[in-house]
């Protein structure tokens, strides 16, 4: 059965391990839905939040792959159970003066802000889970939408527990 | 030497190889690797460098080498068309697992990412055939780079690591050095694990072993026979796996899998429990994944989890060495040894003699008459299923060919290389007329070195394995396989210094036993029917 994953991949900060991890993908034919990746509060490491589409045989293969590469130092799928997902959203949408208070309440109502205000479009940000920004852009569609950019999934567990190991010597 | 010498990238590069063991490499020199060339010219005393006729043959060499000494192999080549021509073997090395350290040079630092001339971004190409490379942007981080990239190749599942060196850091003086970061791991299964591996393993009523690479690379034959014997389990082998189990075992029925031998496939579908120890199933050994070991439960072992589940799923699965986990079976097992079930089994050793005239009964011809210590090498091709079927190899590391990726063109450069760290002992390499069209520059090196190197060319005037794919699958339908050459080898190894020789008329007994008394090297061109198949 086909679903979709999402992968918390702590790798060492280290030249080329995004091009190593995302080939690692493309080449065992494994498809990305999103991929978030930055360094860490230990700048020795980034943090890399990988969203995947396929079935169990091919959860077990990626978690056993990335694991193979040097890079990387731990792999943990994550779910929405014991996790905060987030994802960025910015969108332009087409506004005249007759539209453009539907489009505000639909920014008050999904909690978002504009951030850019233009004589013939608004620019609307939302930080939310994914299938909440897909509403408000399912939403927004009866307007003409000029730009979707949506950053891919980032998250990060519930609880207490450090994901990251100490800057050494800290 | 080097406390007098100021100390610089190069010499640090060097310096590093022979605290790692290193006592030959392989390589070819070029402007981007001058500086090492020159630190290497300094410690020339104790560091050998091989000069090969181009940069794959150094590459199959070193991966020749380090199959034959179990110890990393080392090649050498300078930027650009040096390094893309390492690409083939290194990819070679990563399919059979080889350790191997390639070391290539680059354009200065400030000229990289500007199509300077001799640049390729090596480290990008090499990315998907190498356990892990590096560019070397600091002086400092050279001798902790090249530590690493040994440590790298040689921890767990061995393979090949690329460590890329811009001229400039190499000239650059070096000061303080990193430390050395990785450290290997090998996994080692739990006792409960363990135990229960073994009592399943122990309920089986017909069990099989599948050898793989793995068993050789770790040395683990000895332990292999006795787990067979225990279980009083048939054996079989993959093409990688062969020599782990000498041929005249009882329990050993030979290659499995699309070329492999009858008796092989058919205990595999009559088994009900696999133990497979080292091998990743390919589609050579397992064709159709659906009916292989139709009746069994597969059991699995191997150094690298990844391989568990990937190709066959696994009814059950240990992660470590070869050999650690079949004596930690071995001491969990019942003591006395199984009745074998297989008795209906011909044995490898009982194989029929091979009809006289066809290249089986040559390389039947070979095996009889080989000398003690003597390796086997192959080419890729028709030629190379013959011998894996019917050569009887007694030991680990007696037969080295390139299995995973099937490189035409390995067999000269690997027998080299491998001539090199078994010195003293005779290499037979055995290849086809195209394989050895492919890279027969490397006969001069051989020449040059003066190494006993025996080359058997079987010669049936074309492209024989892709002739039979042809005439299998695309209905006899030839194209492009029977290229009209018309190379006199006997001529051509006399014109490169060799001795050449000629089975046409002759008795193949007499000339392979003057090829194998020849002492540098000695071609004997084989002229075979180009109807037979393997």
């Amino acid at each position: 059965m086909t679903d979709r994953f999402v992968l918390s991949v702590l790798v060492n900060n280290q030249f080329g391990v995004l091009a190593r991890i995302a080939g690692l993908f493309a080449r065992r034919g494994y498809n990305i839905d999103a991929l978030t990746v930055a360094e860490t509060e230990n700048p020795a490491f980034s943090r890399m939040t990988v969203v995947v589409g396929g079935d169990d045989y091919v959860l077990e293969q990626i978690v056993k792959q990335l694991m193979k590469q040097v890079d990387v130092r731990s792999v943990e799928r994550l779910t929405q159970k014991d996790a905060i997902f987030r994802e960025l959203l910015l969108v332009k949408v087409e506004s005249a003066p007759e539209t453009r208070q539907d489009i505000l309440a639909l920014v008050g109502l999904f909690d978002a802000r504009v951030t850019d205000w233009s004589e013939h479009a608004l620019t609307i940000e939302l930080t939310d889970q994914p299938d909440i920004i897909t509403a408000l852009i399912d939403r927004l569609r009866v307007h003409p939408i000029l730009e979707i950019c949506r950053t891919g999934l980032t998250a990060i567990p519930r609880g207490d527990a450090a994901g990251v190991p100490p800057v050494s010597g800290a | 030497m080097s406390g007098v010498l100021s100390m610089n990238g190069a010499r640090m590069i060097v310096d590093t190889l022979i605290e790692e063991g290193v006592e030959v490499l392989f390589g070819y020199p070029g402007g981007a690797v001058l500086p090492i060339y020159d630190a290497l010219y300094e410690r020339r005393e104790t560091i050998t460098h091989i000069l090969t006729c181009h940069e794959q043959g150094a590459a199959h060499a070193a991966d020749g080498y380090a199959r034959a000494a179990r110890r990393p192999g080392v090649v050498l080549a300078t930027s650009g068309p040096g390094a893309t021509n390492l690409v083939t073997g290194i990819a070679a090395a990563y399919m059979d697992s080889t350790p191997l350290v390639a070391l290539t040079g680059n354009v200065p630092l400030a000229l990289l990412g500007r199509d300077s001339f001799q640049e390729v971004d090596i480290a990008g190409v090499t990315m998907p055939i190498t356990k892990y490379n590096y560019i070397v942007k600091s002086p400092g981080e050279i001798r902790a780079s090249v530590r690493d990239a040994f440590a790298i190749a040689q921890s767990g599942r061995p393979g090949p690591v690329l460590v890329d060196i811009p001229r400039d850091i190499a000239e650059a003086p070096c000061g303080a050095q990193r430390e050395k970061r990785h450290s290997p791991c090998v996994p080692v299964p739990s006792e409960r694990e363990m135990d229960a591996f073994a009592r399943a393993l122990a309920r089986a009523r017909r069990p099989v072993l599948l050898i793989g690479g793995g068993v050789v690379a770790d040395g683990a034959g000895v332990t292999a026979a006795m787990l067979a014997e225990r279980l009083g389990a048939p054996v079989c082998a993959t093409l990688m796996g062969l020599g782990a189990l000498p041929w005249d075992h009882p329990l050993f029925l030979g290659m499995l899998g699309r070329h492999g031998l009858p008796e092989a496939n058919r205990a595999v579908e009559a088994c009900d429990l696999l133990l497979a120890i080292g091998t990743r199933f390919t589609e050579r050994a397992a064709e159709d994944r659906r009916q292989f070991a139709g009746q069994a439960q597969i059991f699995h072992i191997d150094i690298d989890p990844a391989e568990v589940n990937k190709n066959i799923p696994a009814d059950a699965a240990l992660c470590g060495r070869a050999g650690a986990v079949m004596e930690g079976l071995l001491a969990r097992l019942p003591a006395p040894p199984r009745e074998p079930w297989g008795a209906a089994f011909t044995p490898f050793a009982r194989r029929a003699f091979p009809e006289p005239g066809t290249p089986h009964a040559l390389i039947h011809t070979l095996w009889r008459l080989r000398t003690p210590g003597m390796t086997v090498v192959t080419d890729v091709g028709q030629h190379q299923m013959w011998t894996a079927q019917t050569y009887g190899f007694s030991r680990p590391g007696e037969l080295i060919t390139s299995g995973g990726l099937g490189a035409m063109g390995f067999g000269l450069g690997a027998a080299v290389g491998v001539a090199l760290a078994r010195p003293g002992r005779r290499v037979a390499l055995v290849t086809g007329d195209a394989s050895l069209h492919m890279n027969m520059a490397e006969l001069a090196t051989a020449v040059a070195l003066a190494l006993p190197i025996s080359v058997f060319v079987l010669d049936n005037a074309g492209l024989g394995l892709v002739r039979q794919l042809q005439d299998e699958q695309c209905g006899g339908r030839r194209f492009a396989v029977t290229p009209g050459l018309r190379t006199d080898w006997v001529r051509l190894a006399e014109a490169m210094g060799a001795r050449g020789l000629s089975l046409a008329g002759q008795s193949p007994e007499r000339v392979v036993r003057e090829a194998l008394t020849t002492e540098g090297p000695c071609l004997t061109h084989c002229p075979v029917d180009p109807a037979c198949n393997a």
